[in-house]
Protein backbone atom coordinates (compact mmCIF):
# COMPACT_ATOMS: atom_id res chain seq x y z
CA UNK A 1 0.00 0.00 0.00
CA UNK A 2 2.63 2.48 1.13
CA UNK A 3 4.95 1.55 -1.70
CA UNK A 4 2.25 2.10 -4.33
CA UNK A 5 1.36 5.57 -2.99
CA UNK A 6 5.05 6.42 -3.05
CA UNK A 7 5.35 5.34 -6.67
CA UNK A 8 2.29 7.32 -7.61
CA UNK A 9 3.74 10.36 -5.83
CA UNK A 10 6.97 10.05 -7.77
CA UNK A 11 5.05 9.60 -11.02
CA UNK A 12 3.06 12.77 -10.29
CA UNK A 13 6.28 14.69 -9.70
CA UNK A 14 7.84 13.34 -12.88
CA UNK A 15 4.76 14.21 -14.91
CA UNK A 16 4.55 17.73 -13.50
CA UNK A 17 8.24 18.40 -14.09
CA UNK A 18 8.33 16.98 -17.62
CA UNK A 19 5.15 18.80 -18.62
CA UNK A 20 6.43 22.03 -17.06
CA UNK A 21 9.74 21.78 -18.93
CA UNK A 22 7.85 21.08 -22.14
CA UNK A 23 5.77 24.22 -21.63
CA UNK A 24 8.63 26.51 -20.79
CA UNK A 25 11.06 25.07 -23.34
CA UNK A 26 10.20 27.56 -26.12
CA UNK A 27 10.83 30.52 -23.80
CA UNK A 28 14.13 29.10 -22.53
CA UNK A 29 15.10 28.35 -26.13
CA UNK A 30 14.38 31.96 -27.11
CA UNK A 31 16.53 33.23 -24.23
CA UNK A 32 19.54 31.05 -25.11
CA UNK A 33 19.05 31.61 -28.85
CA UNK A 34 19.37 35.33 -28.28
CA UNK A 35 23.00 34.65 -27.27
CA UNK A 36 23.80 32.41 -30.24
CA UNK A 37 25.36 33.59 -33.49
CA UNK A 38 22.61 34.17 -36.06
CA UNK A 39 23.70 31.23 -38.18
CA UNK A 40 23.57 28.73 -35.32
CA UNK A 41 20.06 29.57 -34.03
CA UNK A 42 18.23 27.31 -36.45
CA UNK A 43 20.92 24.68 -36.82
CA UNK A 44 19.43 22.62 -34.00
CA UNK A 45 16.48 22.78 -31.58
CA UNK A 46 18.89 22.52 -28.66
CA UNK A 47 19.23 25.22 -26.04
CA UNK A 48 23.01 24.72 -26.00
CA UNK A 49 25.58 26.07 -28.38
CA UNK A 50 29.31 25.91 -29.07
CA UNK A 51 29.57 29.66 -29.47
CA UNK A 52 27.99 32.50 -27.53
CA UNK A 53 27.77 36.16 -28.53
CA UNK A 54 26.23 39.50 -27.59
CA UNK A 55 25.99 40.66 -31.22
CA UNK A 56 22.23 40.13 -31.34
CA UNK A 57 21.82 42.58 -28.49
CA UNK A 58 23.97 45.31 -30.00
CA UNK A 59 22.40 44.84 -33.45
CA UNK A 60 18.87 44.69 -32.14
CA UNK A 61 19.27 47.68 -29.85
CA UNK A 62 19.74 49.98 -32.85
CA UNK A 63 16.84 48.66 -34.87
CA UNK A 64 16.24 51.83 -36.90
CA UNK A 65 18.35 54.83 -37.65
CA UNK A 66 18.29 57.67 -35.07
CA UNK A 67 16.09 55.83 -32.57
CA UNK A 68 17.07 52.83 -30.48
CA UNK A 69 15.50 50.61 -27.88
CA UNK A 70 16.71 52.95 -25.13
CA UNK A 71 14.08 55.41 -26.31
CA UNK A 72 11.40 52.70 -26.52
CA UNK A 73 12.15 51.55 -22.99
CA UNK A 74 12.04 55.13 -21.76
CA UNK A 75 8.62 55.63 -23.37
CA UNK A 76 7.27 52.34 -22.05
CA UNK A 77 8.47 53.03 -18.50
CA UNK A 78 7.11 56.56 -18.58
CA UNK A 79 3.63 55.40 -19.61
CA UNK A 80 3.56 52.41 -17.26
CA UNK A 81 4.78 54.30 -14.19
CA UNK A 82 2.34 57.17 -14.70
CA UNK A 83 -0.43 54.61 -15.18
CA UNK A 84 0.50 52.85 -11.94
CA UNK A 85 0.57 56.06 -9.88
CA UNK A 86 -2.63 57.32 -11.48
CA UNK A 87 -4.51 54.10 -10.82
CA UNK A 88 -3.30 53.94 -7.23
CA UNK A 89 -4.51 57.45 -6.48
CA UNK A 90 -7.71 57.86 -8.46
CA UNK A 91 -9.06 54.31 -8.13
CA UNK A 92 -8.51 54.36 -4.38
CA UNK A 93 -10.23 57.74 -4.12
CA UNK A 94 -13.32 56.44 -5.90
CA UNK A 95 -13.21 53.22 -3.91
CA UNK A 96 -13.02 55.17 -0.63
CA UNK A 97 -16.13 57.14 -1.54
CA UNK A 98 -18.02 53.95 -2.47
CA UNK A 99 -16.86 51.95 0.52
CA UNK A 100 -17.06 54.51 3.31
CA UNK A 101 -18.98 57.70 2.48
CA UNK A 102 -22.68 58.46 2.11
CA UNK A 103 -23.82 60.59 -0.78
CA UNK A 104 -26.80 61.03 -3.10
CA UNK A 105 -26.98 58.75 -6.20
CA UNK A 106 -24.43 56.38 -4.65
CA UNK A 107 -26.28 53.24 -5.78
CA UNK A 108 -26.63 54.51 -9.34
CA UNK A 109 -22.96 55.38 -9.68
CA UNK A 110 -21.91 52.11 -8.11
CA UNK A 111 -24.03 50.16 -10.60
CA UNK A 112 -22.49 52.19 -13.45
CA UNK A 113 -19.02 51.38 -12.17
CA UNK A 114 -19.78 47.65 -12.01
CA UNK A 115 -21.20 47.72 -15.53
CA UNK A 116 -18.04 49.22 -16.98
CA UNK A 117 -15.95 46.32 -15.67
CA UNK A 118 -17.46 43.94 -18.19
CA UNK A 119 -17.86 46.41 -21.04
CA UNK A 120 -15.47 45.66 -23.95
CA UNK A 121 -13.26 48.65 -24.71
CA UNK A 122 -14.45 48.52 -28.33
CA UNK A 123 -17.81 50.02 -27.34
CA UNK A 124 -16.13 53.35 -26.60
CA UNK A 125 -13.18 53.04 -28.97
CA UNK A 126 -14.12 55.19 -31.95
CA UNK A 127 -15.49 58.21 -30.01
CA UNK A 128 -12.53 58.08 -27.61
CA UNK A 129 -10.18 58.12 -30.57
CA UNK A 130 -12.12 61.04 -32.06
CA UNK A 131 -11.88 62.97 -28.79
CA UNK A 132 -8.11 62.42 -28.50
CA UNK A 133 -7.68 63.22 -32.17
CA UNK A 134 -9.56 66.50 -31.79
CA UNK A 135 -7.50 67.39 -28.72
CA UNK A 136 -4.40 66.79 -30.86
CA UNK A 137 -3.18 64.09 -28.46
CA UNK A 138 -2.25 61.50 -31.10
CA UNK A 139 1.48 60.62 -30.87
CA UNK A 140 1.65 61.75 -27.26
CA UNK A 141 1.40 59.65 -24.12
CA UNK A 142 -1.79 61.46 -23.05
CA UNK A 143 -4.35 59.02 -24.57
CA UNK A 144 -2.58 56.22 -22.70
CA UNK A 145 -2.30 57.96 -19.33
CA UNK A 146 -5.18 60.45 -18.95
CA UNK A 147 -7.82 57.65 -18.87
CA UNK A 148 -5.95 56.17 -15.90
CA UNK A 149 -5.95 59.57 -14.17
CA UNK A 150 -9.72 59.45 -14.59
CA UNK A 151 -9.97 56.01 -12.96
CA UNK A 152 -11.41 54.23 -16.00
CA UNK A 153 -9.97 50.87 -14.85
CA UNK A 154 -13.11 50.11 -12.88
CA UNK A 155 -11.90 46.62 -12.09
CA UNK A 156 -9.38 48.00 -9.62
CA UNK A 157 -12.01 50.25 -8.00
CA UNK A 158 -14.13 47.19 -7.40
CA UNK A 159 -11.15 45.28 -5.99
CA UNK A 160 -10.39 48.16 -3.59
CA UNK A 161 -14.01 48.61 -2.52
CA UNK A 162 -14.05 44.96 -1.50
CA UNK A 163 -10.83 45.39 0.44
CA UNK A 164 -11.76 48.70 2.11
CA UNK A 165 -15.05 47.19 3.33
CA UNK A 166 -13.00 44.65 5.26
CA UNK A 167 -11.16 47.33 7.23
CA UNK A 168 -12.96 47.67 10.62
CA UNK A 169 -15.10 50.80 10.88
CA UNK A 170 -14.11 51.19 14.55
CA UNK A 171 -10.76 52.45 13.27
CA UNK A 172 -12.53 55.27 11.41
CA UNK A 173 -14.57 56.13 14.49
CA UNK A 174 -11.61 56.29 16.83
CA UNK A 175 -9.82 58.42 14.25
CA UNK A 176 -12.79 60.81 14.23
CA UNK A 177 -12.53 60.98 18.05
CA UNK A 178 -8.93 61.97 17.60
CA UNK A 179 -10.05 64.78 15.36
CA UNK A 180 -9.41 63.25 11.94
CA UNK A 181 -11.55 64.45 9.07
CA UNK A 182 -12.72 62.51 6.02
CA UNK A 183 -9.50 63.20 4.17
CA UNK A 184 -7.25 62.12 7.05
CA UNK A 185 -9.14 58.86 7.44
CA UNK A 186 -8.34 58.16 3.81
CA UNK A 187 -4.65 59.02 4.06
CA UNK A 188 -3.90 57.78 7.59
CA UNK A 189 -6.22 54.81 8.13
CA UNK A 190 -7.46 53.35 4.85
CA UNK A 191 -4.44 53.70 2.57
CA UNK A 192 -1.80 52.35 5.01
CA UNK A 193 -4.00 49.34 5.80
CA UNK A 194 -4.76 48.68 2.14
CA UNK A 195 -1.17 48.02 1.08
CA UNK A 196 -1.84 44.46 -0.19
CA UNK A 197 -4.60 45.53 -2.57
CA UNK A 198 -2.54 48.57 -3.63
CA UNK A 199 0.37 46.29 -4.50
CA UNK A 200 -1.90 44.00 -6.50
CA UNK A 201 -3.24 47.02 -8.37
CA UNK A 202 0.23 48.41 -9.01
CA UNK A 203 1.58 45.12 -10.35
CA UNK A 204 -1.28 44.40 -12.71
CA UNK A 205 -1.54 47.98 -13.91
CA UNK A 206 2.15 47.85 -14.72
CA UNK A 207 1.96 44.53 -16.57
CA UNK A 208 -1.22 45.34 -18.48
CA UNK A 209 -0.05 48.82 -19.46
CA UNK A 210 3.34 47.50 -20.56
CA UNK A 211 1.61 44.90 -22.76
CA UNK A 212 -1.26 47.08 -23.97
CA UNK A 213 -0.33 46.72 -27.63
CA UNK A 214 -3.78 47.68 -28.94
CA UNK A 215 -3.85 51.17 -27.38
CA UNK A 216 -0.22 51.76 -28.24
CA UNK A 217 -0.63 50.89 -31.89
CA UNK A 218 -3.69 53.14 -32.07
CA UNK A 219 -2.23 56.24 -30.51
CA UNK A 220 1.53 56.10 -31.16
CA UNK A 221 2.48 56.32 -34.83
CA UNK A 222 5.85 58.07 -34.94
CA UNK A 223 9.01 56.09 -34.18
CA UNK A 224 10.24 58.42 -31.43
CA UNK A 225 7.02 57.86 -29.44
CA UNK A 226 7.14 54.06 -29.84
CA UNK A 227 6.96 51.77 -26.86
CA UNK A 228 8.87 48.49 -26.54
CA UNK A 229 6.08 46.32 -28.05
CA UNK A 230 5.83 48.71 -31.02
CA UNK A 231 9.62 48.62 -31.35
CA UNK A 232 9.50 44.83 -31.55
CA UNK A 233 6.92 45.04 -34.28
CA UNK A 234 9.36 47.14 -36.33
CA UNK A 235 11.46 44.01 -36.86
CA UNK A 236 8.58 42.24 -38.55
CA UNK A 237 8.00 45.22 -40.83
CA UNK A 238 11.45 46.39 -41.76
CA UNK A 239 14.03 43.66 -41.72
CA UNK A 240 12.01 40.62 -42.61
CA UNK A 241 12.85 37.35 -40.98
CA UNK A 242 16.56 37.32 -41.64
CA UNK A 243 17.46 38.73 -38.23
CA UNK A 244 15.74 36.45 -35.74
CA UNK A 245 18.73 36.76 -33.41
CA UNK A 246 18.15 40.48 -32.88
CA UNK A 247 14.39 39.97 -32.61
CA UNK A 248 14.89 37.38 -29.90
CA UNK A 249 17.40 39.55 -28.06
CA UNK A 250 15.02 42.51 -27.87
CA UNK A 251 12.07 40.24 -27.08
CA UNK A 252 13.99 38.87 -24.12
CA UNK A 253 14.79 42.40 -22.93
CA UNK A 254 11.14 43.39 -23.30
CA UNK A 255 10.10 40.60 -20.93
CA UNK A 256 12.60 41.53 -18.20
CA UNK A 257 10.60 44.33 -16.49
CA UNK A 258 7.46 42.19 -16.21
CA UNK A 259 9.39 39.14 -15.02
CA UNK A 260 11.29 41.21 -12.46
CA UNK A 261 8.10 42.70 -11.04
CA UNK A 262 6.66 39.20 -10.92
CA UNK A 263 9.52 37.67 -8.98
CA UNK A 264 9.78 40.56 -6.51
CA UNK A 265 6.06 40.52 -5.71
CA UNK A 266 5.38 36.87 -6.46
CA UNK A 267 3.69 36.21 -3.13
CA UNK A 268 1.25 39.05 -3.64
CA UNK A 269 0.55 38.05 -7.22
CA UNK A 270 -0.34 34.43 -6.68
CA UNK A 271 -2.27 35.23 -3.48
CA UNK A 272 -3.93 38.14 -5.26
CA UNK A 273 -5.08 35.97 -8.14
CA UNK A 274 -6.33 33.30 -5.80
CA UNK A 275 -8.37 35.64 -3.64
CA UNK A 276 -9.60 38.15 -6.20
CA UNK A 277 -9.75 36.28 -9.47
CA UNK A 278 -7.51 38.76 -11.27
CA UNK A 279 -5.75 37.36 -14.32
CA UNK A 280 -2.28 37.82 -15.72
CA UNK B 1 -42.88 77.95 27.74
CA UNK B 2 -39.50 79.49 27.60
CA UNK B 3 -37.85 76.15 28.40
CA UNK B 4 -39.52 74.35 25.51
CA UNK B 5 -38.59 77.15 23.16
CA UNK B 6 -34.99 76.87 24.22
CA UNK B 7 -35.17 73.11 23.69
CA UNK B 8 -36.58 73.67 20.22
CA UNK B 9 -33.81 76.02 19.23
CA UNK B 10 -31.17 73.58 20.42
CA UNK B 11 -32.73 70.71 18.46
CA UNK B 12 -32.90 72.95 15.42
CA UNK B 13 -29.30 73.87 15.99
CA UNK B 14 -28.43 70.21 16.40
CA UNK B 15 -30.38 69.31 13.28
CA UNK B 16 -28.73 72.02 11.28
CA UNK B 17 -25.38 70.87 12.61
CA UNK B 18 -26.13 67.31 11.51
CA UNK B 19 -27.33 68.61 8.17
CA UNK B 20 -24.17 70.62 7.86
CA UNK B 21 -22.08 67.55 8.71
CA UNK B 22 -24.00 65.51 6.18
CA UNK B 23 -23.62 68.12 3.48
CA UNK B 24 -19.91 68.26 4.23
CA UNK B 25 -19.71 64.50 3.73
CA UNK B 26 -21.64 64.71 0.45
CA UNK B 27 -19.25 67.31 -0.85
CA UNK B 28 -16.21 65.36 0.31
CA UNK B 29 -17.61 62.18 -1.27
CA UNK B 30 -18.05 63.88 -4.62
CA UNK B 31 -14.55 65.32 -4.42
CA UNK B 32 -13.20 61.79 -3.96
CA UNK B 33 -15.45 60.52 -6.73
CA UNK B 34 -14.68 63.35 -9.13
CA UNK B 35 -11.86 61.81 -11.24
CA UNK B 36 -13.90 58.65 -11.77
CA UNK B 37 -17.08 60.62 -12.47
CA UNK B 38 -15.38 62.74 -15.13
CA UNK B 39 -13.85 59.61 -16.66
CA UNK B 40 -17.13 57.72 -16.58
CA UNK B 41 -19.18 60.50 -18.15
CA UNK B 42 -16.52 61.78 -20.55
CA UNK B 43 -14.66 58.64 -21.60
CA UNK B 44 -17.23 55.87 -21.15
CA UNK B 45 -20.90 56.88 -21.04
CA UNK B 46 -20.56 59.74 -23.53
CA UNK B 47 -18.51 57.69 -26.01
CA UNK B 48 -20.89 54.74 -25.62
CA UNK B 49 -23.88 56.83 -26.67
CA UNK B 50 -21.83 58.49 -29.37
CA UNK B 51 -20.59 55.18 -30.80
CA UNK B 52 -24.16 53.86 -30.83
CA UNK B 53 -25.10 56.89 -32.91
CA UNK B 54 -22.04 56.50 -35.15
CA UNK B 55 -23.00 52.91 -35.90
CA UNK B 56 -25.92 54.31 -37.93
CA UNK B 57 -23.71 56.68 -39.88
CA UNK B 58 -20.91 56.84 -42.41
CA UNK B 59 -17.97 58.48 -40.67
CA UNK B 60 -14.30 58.88 -41.63
CA UNK B 61 -13.03 60.90 -38.64
CA UNK B 62 -12.54 64.15 -40.58
CA UNK B 63 -15.93 64.95 -42.11
CA UNK B 64 -19.22 65.07 -40.21
CA UNK B 65 -21.03 61.72 -39.76
CA UNK B 66 -23.71 61.05 -42.35
CA UNK B 67 -26.85 59.20 -41.19
CA UNK B 68 -27.39 56.01 -43.20
CA UNK B 69 -29.80 54.10 -40.96
CA UNK B 70 -29.23 50.37 -40.76
CA UNK B 71 -26.95 50.25 -43.82
CA UNK B 72 -23.82 49.34 -41.81
CA UNK B 73 -25.56 46.37 -40.24
CA UNK B 74 -27.01 45.23 -43.57
CA UNK B 75 -23.61 45.53 -45.20
CA UNK B 76 -22.04 43.43 -42.46
CA UNK B 77 -24.14 40.38 -43.17
CA UNK B 78 -23.10 40.50 -46.82
CA UNK B 79 -19.44 41.22 -46.10
CA UNK B 80 -17.43 38.03 -46.59
CA UNK B 81 -14.60 39.28 -44.43
CA UNK B 82 -16.99 40.19 -41.61
CA UNK B 83 -18.55 36.72 -41.78
CA UNK B 84 -15.07 35.17 -41.80
CA UNK B 85 -14.02 37.25 -38.78
CA UNK B 86 -17.13 36.27 -36.81
CA UNK B 87 -16.47 32.62 -37.62
CA UNK B 88 -12.80 32.82 -36.62
CA UNK B 89 -13.58 34.44 -33.27
CA UNK B 90 -16.45 32.07 -32.46
CA UNK B 91 -14.32 29.04 -33.38
CA UNK B 92 -11.55 30.38 -31.20
CA UNK B 93 -13.89 31.02 -28.26
CA UNK B 94 -15.59 27.61 -28.50
CA UNK B 95 -12.31 25.70 -28.78
CA UNK B 96 -9.80 27.71 -26.75
CA UNK B 97 -11.96 28.47 -23.69
CA UNK B 98 -12.96 24.84 -22.93
CA UNK B 99 -9.48 23.43 -23.67
CA UNK B 100 -7.88 26.03 -21.47
CA UNK B 101 -10.28 25.43 -18.61
CA UNK B 102 -9.92 21.64 -18.81
CA UNK B 103 -6.12 21.90 -18.79
CA UNK B 104 -6.26 24.35 -15.88
CA UNK B 105 -8.57 22.09 -13.89
CA UNK B 106 -6.56 18.91 -14.46
CA UNK B 107 -3.25 20.47 -13.48
CA UNK B 108 -4.88 22.18 -10.48
CA UNK B 109 -6.19 18.82 -9.23
CA UNK B 110 -2.70 17.34 -9.66
CA UNK B 111 -1.10 20.21 -7.74
CA UNK B 112 -3.72 20.25 -4.99
CA UNK B 113 -1.74 17.85 -2.84
CA UNK B 114 0.69 18.23 -0.06
CA UNK B 115 3.99 17.63 -1.80
CA UNK B 116 7.43 19.07 -2.10
CA UNK B 117 7.91 22.01 -4.42
CA UNK B 118 4.23 22.82 -4.96
CA UNK B 119 4.93 26.55 -4.79
CA UNK B 120 7.64 26.22 -7.41
CA UNK B 121 5.41 24.18 -9.73
CA UNK B 122 2.59 26.66 -9.32
CA UNK B 123 4.91 29.51 -10.34
CA UNK B 124 6.23 27.55 -13.32
CA UNK B 125 2.74 26.87 -14.66
CA UNK B 126 1.65 30.44 -14.01
CA UNK B 127 4.56 32.01 -15.94
CA UNK B 128 3.06 31.55 -19.44
CA UNK B 129 -0.03 33.53 -18.34
CA UNK B 130 2.23 36.31 -17.20
CA UNK B 131 4.24 36.47 -20.42
CA UNK B 132 1.66 35.29 -22.96
CA UNK B 133 -0.02 38.62 -23.63
CA UNK B 134 3.18 40.24 -24.85
CA UNK B 135 4.29 40.97 -28.38
CA UNK B 136 7.54 39.14 -27.57
CA UNK B 137 5.78 35.81 -27.02
CA UNK B 138 3.59 36.33 -30.10
CA UNK B 139 6.79 36.82 -32.11
CA UNK B 140 8.29 33.69 -30.57
CA UNK B 141 5.13 31.76 -31.47
CA UNK B 142 5.30 32.96 -35.05
CA UNK B 143 8.85 31.68 -35.21
CA UNK B 144 8.09 28.34 -33.53
CA UNK B 145 5.50 27.38 -36.15
CA UNK B 146 7.28 28.65 -39.26
CA UNK B 147 8.47 26.17 -41.87
CA UNK B 148 12.01 26.09 -40.43
CA UNK B 149 10.89 26.84 -36.88
CA UNK B 150 11.54 24.94 -33.67
CA UNK B 151 8.43 22.74 -33.90
CA UNK B 152 9.38 21.38 -37.30
CA UNK B 153 12.95 20.81 -36.19
CA UNK B 154 11.74 18.71 -33.30
CA UNK B 155 9.33 16.89 -35.63
CA UNK B 156 12.20 16.24 -38.05
CA UNK B 157 14.07 14.63 -35.18
CA UNK B 158 11.25 12.06 -35.06
CA UNK B 159 11.32 11.82 -38.86
CA UNK B 160 8.06 13.66 -39.30
CA UNK B 161 7.83 16.11 -42.18
CA UNK B 162 6.32 19.36 -40.86
CA UNK B 163 5.03 22.31 -42.81
CA UNK B 164 4.59 26.08 -42.55
CA UNK B 165 1.87 25.99 -39.92
CA UNK B 166 1.50 29.77 -39.81
CA UNK B 167 1.15 30.07 -43.59
CA UNK B 168 -1.38 27.25 -43.97
CA UNK B 169 -5.03 28.39 -43.69
CA UNK B 170 -6.06 25.11 -42.03
CA UNK B 171 -3.51 25.36 -39.23
CA UNK B 172 -2.82 29.07 -38.59
CA UNK B 173 -5.77 29.51 -36.21
CA UNK B 174 -4.68 26.33 -34.41
CA UNK B 175 -1.33 27.89 -33.50
CA UNK B 176 -3.15 30.80 -31.84
CA UNK B 177 -5.46 28.40 -29.99
CA UNK B 178 -2.37 26.56 -28.71
CA UNK B 179 -0.92 29.88 -27.57
CA UNK B 180 -4.12 30.63 -25.62
CA UNK B 181 -4.22 27.14 -24.10
CA UNK B 182 -0.57 27.49 -23.12
CA UNK B 183 -1.68 30.31 -20.81
CA UNK B 184 -3.92 28.17 -18.61
CA UNK B 185 -1.94 29.08 -15.47
CA UNK B 186 -4.07 32.00 -14.30
CA UNK B 187 -7.25 29.91 -14.35
CA UNK B 188 -5.32 27.11 -12.67
CA UNK B 189 -4.39 29.34 -9.74
CA UNK B 190 -8.05 30.26 -9.28
CA UNK B 191 -9.05 26.57 -9.43
CA UNK B 192 -6.41 25.81 -6.80
CA UNK B 193 -7.92 28.42 -4.50
CA UNK B 194 -11.35 26.86 -5.07
CA UNK B 195 -10.09 23.34 -4.39
CA UNK B 196 -8.73 24.47 -1.03
CA UNK B 197 -12.26 25.52 -0.02
CA UNK B 198 -13.72 22.02 -0.41
CA UNK B 199 -14.16 20.51 3.09
CA UNK B 200 -11.79 17.59 3.71
CA UNK B 201 -14.52 15.67 5.57
CA UNK B 202 -16.30 15.06 2.29
CA UNK B 203 -13.27 13.27 0.88
CA UNK B 204 -12.83 11.30 4.11
CA UNK B 205 -16.48 10.27 4.02
CA UNK B 206 -16.10 9.21 0.39
CA UNK B 207 -13.02 7.14 1.29
CA UNK B 208 -15.00 5.40 4.05
CA UNK B 209 -17.79 4.63 1.58
CA UNK B 210 -15.21 3.19 -0.81
CA UNK B 211 -15.67 5.75 -3.61
CA UNK B 212 -13.33 5.34 -6.59
CA UNK B 213 -11.19 8.22 -7.79
CA UNK B 214 -13.38 9.11 -10.79
CA UNK B 215 -16.48 8.91 -8.57
CA UNK B 216 -14.93 11.28 -6.06
CA UNK B 217 -13.93 13.67 -8.84
CA UNK B 218 -17.32 13.73 -10.56
CA UNK B 219 -19.53 13.59 -7.45
CA UNK B 220 -17.58 15.80 -5.04
CA UNK B 221 -14.81 17.85 -6.64
CA UNK B 222 -16.64 18.94 -9.78
CA UNK B 223 -19.96 19.99 -8.20
CA UNK B 224 -18.29 21.82 -5.34
CA UNK B 225 -15.95 23.55 -7.74
CA UNK B 226 -18.76 24.63 -10.08
CA UNK B 227 -18.95 28.24 -8.80
CA UNK B 228 -15.25 28.64 -9.62
CA UNK B 229 -15.75 27.01 -13.02
CA UNK B 230 -18.56 29.47 -13.64
CA UNK B 231 -16.35 32.41 -12.70
CA UNK B 232 -13.45 31.25 -14.86
CA UNK B 233 -15.79 30.58 -17.77
CA UNK B 234 -17.18 34.13 -17.75
CA UNK B 235 -13.74 35.73 -17.39
CA UNK B 236 -12.18 33.62 -20.14
CA UNK B 237 -15.13 34.27 -22.47
CA UNK B 238 -14.75 38.03 -22.08
CA UNK B 239 -11.00 37.79 -22.55
CA UNK B 240 -10.92 35.49 -25.56
CA UNK B 241 -13.66 37.22 -27.54
CA UNK B 242 -11.39 40.29 -27.56
CA UNK B 243 -8.08 38.62 -28.53
CA UNK B 244 -5.98 40.92 -30.69
CA UNK B 245 -2.20 41.01 -30.11
CA UNK B 246 -1.37 37.41 -30.98
CA UNK B 247 -3.48 37.45 -34.15
CA UNK B 248 -2.06 40.79 -35.21
CA UNK B 249 1.59 39.78 -34.76
CA UNK B 250 1.30 36.25 -36.11
CA UNK B 251 -0.52 37.34 -39.27
CA UNK B 252 1.45 40.60 -39.50
CA UNK B 253 -1.80 42.55 -39.26
CA UNK B 254 -3.45 40.90 -42.27
CA UNK B 255 -5.57 38.20 -40.63
CA UNK B 256 -4.33 35.81 -43.30
CA UNK B 257 -3.73 33.32 -44.80
CA UNK B 258 -7.15 33.54 -46.50
CA UNK B 259 -8.72 35.30 -43.47
CA UNK B 260 -8.02 32.26 -41.30
CA UNK B 261 -6.74 34.39 -38.41
CA UNK B 262 -8.94 37.41 -39.09
CA UNK B 263 -10.14 37.81 -35.52
CA UNK B 264 -13.18 40.04 -35.02
CA UNK B 265 -11.20 42.74 -33.20
CA UNK B 266 -8.49 42.63 -35.86
CA UNK B 267 -11.06 43.25 -38.60
CA UNK B 268 -12.60 46.01 -36.49
CA UNK B 269 -9.16 47.60 -36.24
CA UNK B 270 -8.60 47.32 -39.99
CA UNK B 271 -12.00 48.85 -40.77
CA UNK B 272 -11.72 51.65 -38.24
CA UNK B 273 -8.07 52.58 -38.38
CA UNK B 274 -6.62 51.57 -41.74
CA UNK B 275 -9.70 52.11 -43.94
CA UNK B 276 -11.20 54.78 -41.63
CA UNK B 277 -14.71 53.37 -41.99
CA UNK B 278 -15.46 54.38 -38.42
CA UNK B 279 -19.23 54.12 -38.65
CA UNK B 280 -18.88 50.52 -39.79
CA UNK B 281 -16.35 49.84 -37.03
CA UNK B 282 -18.74 51.27 -34.43
CA UNK B 283 -21.52 49.04 -35.71
CA UNK B 284 -19.14 46.08 -35.44
CA UNK B 285 -18.29 47.06 -31.87
CA UNK B 286 -21.96 47.10 -30.88
CA UNK B 287 -22.52 43.66 -32.40
CA UNK B 288 -19.59 42.47 -30.28
CA UNK B 289 -21.08 44.01 -27.13
CA UNK B 290 -24.47 42.48 -27.97
CA UNK B 291 -23.13 38.97 -28.63
CA UNK B 292 -20.92 39.03 -25.54
CA UNK B 293 -23.88 40.24 -23.48
CA UNK B 294 -26.15 37.45 -24.78
CA UNK B 295 -23.49 34.79 -24.17
CA UNK B 296 -22.85 36.04 -20.64
CA UNK B 297 -26.57 36.08 -19.88
CA UNK B 298 -26.93 32.53 -21.22
CA UNK B 299 -24.16 31.39 -18.90
CA UNK B 300 -25.82 33.18 -15.99
CA UNK B 301 -29.24 31.66 -16.68
CA UNK B 302 -27.84 28.19 -17.28
CA UNK B 303 -25.86 28.42 -14.06
CA UNK B 304 -28.82 27.43 -11.88
CA UNK B 305 -28.81 24.03 -13.59
CA UNK B 306 -25.14 23.27 -13.14
CA UNK B 307 -23.61 25.61 -10.57
CA UNK B 308 -23.88 24.23 -7.07
CA UNK B 309 -23.83 26.73 -4.21
CA UNK B 310 -23.20 25.57 -0.67
CA UNK B 311 -25.68 28.05 0.75
CA UNK B 312 -28.49 27.00 -1.57
CA UNK B 313 -28.01 29.34 -4.52
CA UNK B 314 -27.79 32.80 -3.01
CA UNK B 315 -25.23 34.81 -4.91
Amino acid sequence: MNQSTNTSKILTHVFIIVFGLFMLYPVVWMVTSSFKPETLIFSSPSIFSKEWTLDNYTNGWNVVRNVNFGQFFKNSFMISIIAVLANLITCSMAAYAFARLKFPLKKLWFACMLMTIMLPAHATLIPQYTIFHNLDWINTILPLTVPKLLATDAFFIFLMVQFFRGIPRELDESAIMDGCGIFQIYTRIIMPLAVPVLITTAIFTFIWTWDDFFSQILYLNTVDTFTVPLGLRLFLDSQGESSWGSVFAMSVLSLIPITTVFFIFQRYIVEGIATTGIKG
Amino acid sequence: MKGSEALETTTIKKKSKINKERRKQYIAAYVFLLPWLIGFLGLILGPMISSLYLSFTRFDLLSTPEWIGLANFQEMFQDDRWIASAKVTLTFVFVAVPTQLVAALLVAVLLNKKMMGVGFYRTTYYLPSLLGGSVAIAILWKNLFEIDGLINQVLAFFNIQGQGWISHPDYALGTIIILATWQFGASMVIFLAGLKQIPKELYEAAAVDGGTKPQVFFRITLPLLSPVIFFNLVIELIKSIQVFTSAFIISEGTGGPINSTLFYTLYLYQKGFTQFEMGYASAMAWILVFVLGVMTLLIFFSSKYWVHYEDGGKL
